[in-house]
């Protein structure tokens, strides 16, 4: 074993190497917290006694309500459901296991939004807070899916053995043994879902139920005062905050991982017996309604709809530029994550870590709140620099979905033997080429996660894109969003079509990265504010 | 080797979104190279009714313009503000009159060609003739015949707020076809019996149908979620073309002539002093209320009455003439803040 010598190693040349991927670091920091600061300028500056009175009224409590209590049920709904169905599919001999592992994350590439259309242009009673609770557990439900998928493949059967020999009950084991072992990724599955209802407002829009988002963006577009959509951006965003921290407390200290390394003994799997078939039907079920109908809906509209005259861009066009838009992000955010994730896996220290945890600040924004600060910052200091532009918009998606591309990049830098770049070195490799040759392509599977991570979200974005897109343009979102908001129905179904199956080849592709790590590292799926 | 492996699958997506990302750099590239000068359209207007009038304009006369829509004219009126002089926008096209009141107050509109404003009856322009009304369309109650009679329905905006509609009323309250009616009230009847009446508006449509638009209005009555809502004649026309005659279960009633919530809402098009391409902007003024241009609005499925050139509508809707509105001036109408302040009041907003 040469690990130890190599640790060795790499401490003594540490300070001298970091200085580059320090001051990297440095510059994308920067970048990501530059929203955060224009947002508290804006909402600061511009009339404070006005944003203390929009803010100090009965309004904002019922707002407040409404997101909270919604963003409970659904995290406790998700939680329950993506634990269950992980659970199914990892330890259970269900049959077509390998087929439903694929089903139940399709999901996630259905747009939020394109969910609750599907629902709610089918059956007057998906609306308020029934439909949100319904759509948005439908919608995001694969979030806490994949961590805990990752987790449990990767947990140590030996405790569940022990635990049984040591006459703990079946049901109990699950509760306290296995669920234990996968509390991390529970936690951390159900910090994204909070997250994305907190910023969730397309659905929610169609949905006819009001949330602080919602509100934020009526403000926004109400009677010529975006300073008070930006003051309550700010209780947004310390809600958002409360989560985060909220989530790193609870999951607490303590190792949940195997002992020892080694060769992971593969899981028992669990025979379901007389109940393989009710758990079938739940799987049907489960499918049927976080797919089959967005995607049944569509097609519904798209066949039985009545043909309109409206044509707005066509779909070749929009498709085009979606595609494009959200590859340049996710190129853009993959490359910004890379020099943080290679500080913090390979020069730990308490400034690093510090500086990574900021990045998580992301998070706390709605997308529609960073939008709004980089617009006004290109206005107001800048001259309008970038305004409106493709270049503008990518920035924005790569701020906003950076978390996800750092969590993509750093579970392969994790994995990545630092002892193979030592080596090279060694040998008289010069760094930059030690980099391309050795480093690059070690984490390359992690780069590549990260990309379709931040290619799968900016795909499916719509606020931020309302605002930023370069004039005489459309993504497949904006103009479903036409479509959908003029009741034209059948011609918004196609563009819906069209986000799936744009944002299903990453999903899937992400599906099998997260598929193959090791369990450790699948854990590293989630963010933690606070280790 | 297991890295192989799991790359391969990552590989194709790198390339597939490389692909991608060349394919929109090589398209937005060839878009600047044209030499035509192009207009910058910020639209508040219906997006298919825009369309059409800028297809017709740019095939007439050669100018190409970019279309610029807007989620919201408020906020399209805001941003030209915060542009400032720099703003891309050469002309502003809204539904209402506030937005382009409120462009003039700030003083950021040139003056309209007084040949263009000549076109359309002085009552339907700026006072001060820095933009032109271009259409109008008014108020009235969409109401769903299975859930309430006609003769159950208010004949007055003030009745609606009376407490035996509780939980019968939808309401846009964000909308900006609502502050018109928020101040035509005010202006009729006063401060405190307008805070009142948005109260007693607020407890009937309730949490659940404060809607964030009057399409969802006019679907929701339609379906039978709520039994009747305020919004403009031509969403009940436009949501007929969309579903199809057979899929209408809804109606609209007229409230009593010179109602202050009969108001009528004029449509309009000012250009930014900003511009850098006055003479083509004045041009496209001048196409929106010339015969060609009010007669796509005539005949389309934009159901909005065409005001300029003596053109009427072809629709089968009341005649514009036959029409009893509450004779508020745009002036009066002004930019709207005077409505949006008392819904924040009340916490319509």
């Amino acid at each position: 074993m040469s690990a130890p010598v190599a640790t060795e190693l790499r401490l003594a040349r540490a300070p001298a190497r970091s200085g580059l991927l320090v001051a990297t670091s440095l510059a994308v920091v920067a970048v990501l917290i530059l929203p955060l600061i224009f947002l508290f300028v804006e909402a600061a500056g511009s009339g404070a006694a006005n944003a203390v009175h929009l803010m100090w009224r009965a309004l904002t409590v019922s707002l407040l309500w409404n997101t909270v209590r919604l963003t409970i049920v659904v995290t406790l709904l998700c939680a329950v459901i993506g634990t269950l169905a992980a659970y199914g599919v990892e330890r259970t001999n269900l049959p077509g296991r390998r087929i439903w592992a694929v089903l139940v994350v399709v999901p996630l590439a259905i747009p939020d939004f394109v969910v609750s259309f599907g629902w709610s242009s089918l059956w007057t009673w998906v609306q308020g807070f029934q439909g949100a609770v319904l759509v948005m557990t439908l919608a995001v439900y694969p979030l806490v899916y994949l961590t805990v998928a990752a987790s449990l493949r990767g947990a140590d059967p030996g405790q569940e053995e022990i635990a049984r020999s040591l006459g703990v009950g079946k049901l109990s084991t699950f509760l306290r043994v296995t669920l234990g072992q996968a509390r991390r990724a529970i936690l951390g599955g159900c910090l994204l879902v909070a997250l994305v209802i907190l910023a969730e407002y397309g659905a929610f829009e169609i949905l006819g139920y009001q949330t602080f988002t919602t509100e934020i963006y009526t403000e926004f577009s109400t009677g010529f005062n975006v300073a008070s959509a930006c003051a309550l951006s700010v209780v947004l965003v310390v809600v958002s905050l409360v989560v985060l921290l909220g989530e790193s407390s609870a999951r607490g200290g303590g190792r949940v991982s195997r002992l020892g390394p080694g060769v992971q003994r593969t899981m028992p799997l669990r025979p379901l017996g007389r109940a393989t078939l009710p758990v079938l039907l739940a799987y049907g079920l489960l499918v049927a309604a976080a797919l089959g109908v967005p995607v049944g809906a569509a097609v519904y509209w798209m066949v039985g709809g009545v043909p309109a005259a409206f044509t707005g861009v066509s779909l070749a066009s929009a498709a085009l530029h979606t595609a494009g838009y959200s590859a340049a992000a996710a190129l853009l955010a993959t490359v910004m994550a890379a020099p943080v994730a290679l500080l913090v896996a390979r020069h730990p220290g308490r400034f690093h870590q510090w500086l990574e945890r900021c990045t998580f600040l992301v998070l706390a924004m709605p997308g529609l709140v960073v939008a709004l600060a980089m617009a006004y910052f290109s206005e107001r200091y800048v001259n309008g620099f970038a305004y409106q532009t493709w270049p503008m918009l990518v920035l924005v998606y790569a701020i906003m979905f950076f978390p996800l591309a750092l969590v993509g990049v750093r579970a392969s830098v994790l994995q990545a033997p630092i002892a193979l770049e030592e080596a090279a070195s060694s040998l008289g490799v010069r760094r930059l080429d030690v980099f391309f040759r050795v480093t690059l392509p070690l984490i390359a599977p992690g780069l590549g996660a990260a990309f379709c991570l931040v290619f799968l979200s900016a795909a499916t974005e719509l606020t931020a894109t309302l605002i930023l897109i370069p004039t005489g343009s459309q993504t497949l979102a904006t103009q479903f969003w036409a479509y959908q908001k003029y009741l034209s129905y059948s011609q918004a179904a196609p563009f819906a079509l069209t986000i799936i199956a744009i944002a299903a080849v990453p999903s899937y592709l992400l599906g099998r990265f997260y598929d193959r790590l090791p369990a450790r590292r699948g854990v590293a799926l989630v963010p933690s504010l606070v280790t | 080797m297991r890295t192989g492996v799991r790359t391969r699958p990552l590989r194709i997506g790198l390339l597939f979104g490389g692909a991608a990302l060349l394919s929109t750099l090589v398209s937005s590239c060839s878009g600047a190279a044209g030499k035509v000068p192009t207009l910058v359209l910020y639209n508040g207007q219906h997006e298919e009714t825009a369309d059409l009038l800028v297809a017709s304009f740019e095939k007439s006369t050669g100018i190409n313009v970019e279309v610029r829509n807007g989620e919201d004219e408020d906020y399209l009126a805001d941003e030209i503000v915060t542009e400032g002089s720099r703003s891309p926008a050469d002309i502003l096209y809204t539904e209402n009159s506030q937005p382009l009141e409120f462009l003039q107050e700030k003083g950021l509109l040139a003056k309209v060609d007084a040949s263009t404003l000549a076109k359309t009856p002085a009552r339907f322009d700026s006072p001060q003739g820095d933009w032109v009304g271009v259409s109008a369309r008014v108020s009235v109650l969409i109401y769903n015949p299975g859930l309430i009679s006609r003769t159950a329905l208010p004949t007055t905006v003030l009745q609606m707020a009376e407490p035996k509609y509780k939980g019968k009323i939808a309401i846009a309250n964000a909308e900006t076809d609502f502050e018109p009616i928020v101040t035509s009230v005010l202006r009729t009847y006063g401060r405190t019996a307008t805070l009142r009446w948005l109260d007693g508006l607020k407890v009937n449509a309730g949490i659940g149908h404060t809607y964030p638009d009057n399409e969802t209005i006019a679907d929701e009555v339609n379906r039978g979620v709520v039994a009747f809502g305020i919004v403009n004649q031509y969403y009940w026309y436009r949501l007929r073309a969309e579903v199809g005659a057979s899929n209408v279960h809804s109606q609209i009633a007229y409230f009593a002539p010179r109602d202050p919530g009969y108001v009528l809402d004029v449509s309009g098009a000012g250009i930014l002093k900003s511009s850098k391409h006055q003479a083509e902007a004045q041009r496209f003024l001048a196409f929106l209320v010339s015969k060609q241009g009010q007669e796509i609005l005539a005949r389309s499925d934009s159901f909005e009455y065409p005001i300029g050139s003596g053109v009427k509508t072809l629709q089968p809707e009341t005649p514009f003439d036959d029409l009893r509105p509450n004779p508020i001036n745009l002036a009066e109408l002004g930019t709207g803040e005077q409505a949006t302040d008392l819904l924040r009041e009340v916490q319509l907003l």
